[in-house]
């Protein structure tokens, strides 16, 4: 009964996580981190890393990849948060999180950086 | 020198030309300086061997040279009669060079005031006769190929003023004024920053020097000239905001009631290159975050955090300083 038991655990810590779910094909994360540093993203965001700004005023961003809702609002998928970061009031109305300067492909870039936040 | 890496970084830092590159000169006052000190670099070198050779000739050297580094006639030459002739030397061309950099005001020159404060920097662009013609905060905007004449004041403690692409360094005195003069000889955005411990915040003191074309700078100054459009929509909820939360009782904005003193003055505020002193980037999203926390990103500073004002006020706000250019 009791090596069931542990067989049966074993073999559900051996399920691999759902795959794809932070997938960014094409995107650079050390020139997303160069995006994030050049935009002041940490002017409102603690970011693991980032030595400084480490600002308070929005949500700290350590364990990002593991987090299930970006703003509680939109599922964190790799193409809502390239979304969120490039127009965030466009997905979630009410934020307090402005429309970044930042083209579609340096957002996905972003995204890709948020997503190594683990 | 950009191949001194402890001196620059990467193209991909978050502000242009910060932390600014010394030993980089980009106009005739700092040229002059970088010469001076790849000189002292050099003699510097030059003595450092002169001691190591004297050093392996007493240590290891034979009978005959050990004899000739002994007694009083090497003292006379190497210890007293050369240093006297190349620190005198030095001293006059020092001295000469420097002179240059603090010719008062001459009629062609541009004229800036800037007053080091803890901790950001006051600037008021001056007419010939010494008036204040325009004021503005962290930022200062200069013609290619003319000479600036900078005059330093401090409100507070004492403060250092350098430019290093673009000149020499200099304190801000209280009750003192002292005169530096710089030029560009390219436009560009050159970095400057506070080089004097001045308190808790002293490092996260900066500002830019922006060098136009003589046409760019013509069109810019005049543009700011003018006076600013009205808000409208959401920049007008935001300058109403403005009012009522009580910034203006630190910072001023021209053709506004706002008119304190305290603070940067924020009549440019939106054509800035940066924020909170030489620090942001300057966006909406930083202007957002500098104004609900700045405490959170430059400690210590006078400014108090506006985090009890909701996000779409903040929003508003900021939205508002980006019109004022």
């Amino acid at each position: 009964m009791r090596i069931g038991i542990t067989l049966i655990l074993l073999l559900g810590g051996c399920k691999p996580p759902p795959e794809g779910r932070a997938a960014m094909p094409g995107a650079d994360v050390q020139r997303g981190r160069a995006l994030v540093q050049r935009t002041g993203c940490a002017a409102c965001h603690v970011i693991p890393g980032i030595r400084w700004p480490q600002g308070r005023l929005g949500p700290d961003l350590t364990h990002f990849a593991r987090q299930g809702m970006i703003a509680g609002r939109v599922p964190n998928r790799p193409d809502m948060l390239a979304a969120f970061v490039r127009n965030a009031p466009a997905l979630v109305s009410g934020t307090t999180m402005p429309a970044m300067p930042l083209n579609e492909g340096e957002a996905r870039d972003v995204a890709a950086y948020l997503y190594t936040l683990d | 020198m950009t191949w001194l890496p402890i001196f620059t970084r990467s193209t991909e830092q978050a502000l242009s030309g910060w932390p600014p590159p010394v030993l980089d000169p980009a106009g005739p006052f700092a040229s002059s300086i970088t010469t001076l000190s790849w000189i002292l670099f050099a003699m510097a070198g030059a003595v450092l061997a002169l001691v190591l050779a004297a050093l392996w000739v007493a240590l290891a050297g034979s009978q005959r040279l050990r004899s000739r580094l002994g007694g009083t006639r090497v003292v006379w030459l190497a210890g007293i009669a050369l240093p006297v002739v190349v620190l005198t030397a030095l001293l006059i061309y020092g001295l000469s060079l420097t002179r240059t950099l603090r010719t008062p005001p001459q009629p062609s020159d541009i004229r800036v005031r800037v007053t080091g404060e803890m901790w950001w920097w006051r600037v008021a662009y001056l007419d010939r006769a010494g008036g204040v013609a325009m004021m503005d905060a962290n930022e200062i905007h200069i013609p290619v190929g003319r000479t600036v004449t900078v005059e330093l004041e401090s409100s507070d403690i004492i403060h250092s003023f350098w430019v290093p692409r673009l000149s020499g360094k200099i304190d801000m005195v209280p009750g003192r004024r002292n005169v530096l003069r710089m030029q560009a000889d390219a436009p560009g955005v050159y970095a400057g920053q506070c080089a004097e411990y001045c308190g808790g915040a002293h490092a996260l003191m900066g500002f830019m020097v922006v060098a136009h074309d003589p046409d760019d700078y013509a069109r810019f100054m005049a543009a700011r000239a003018r006076p600013a459009p009205q808000p409208g929509g959401q920049a007008a909820r935001g300058a109403q905001l403005f009012q009522d939360s009580g910034c203006g009782a630190c910072h001023r904005i021209a053709g506004t009631e706002a008119n304190g003193l305290a603070g940067p003055d924020l009549s440019h505020v939106g054509s800035r290159r940066t924020l909170g002193a030489g620090i942001l980037p300057n966006n909406r999203g930083t202007m957002i975050g500098w104004i609900g926390d700045p405490q959170s990103l430059k400690p210590g500073n006078r400014m108090p955090a506006y985090s009890t004002l909701p996000g779409q006020d903040l929003t508003a706000i900021a939205a508002y300083l980006e019109t004022r250019r």
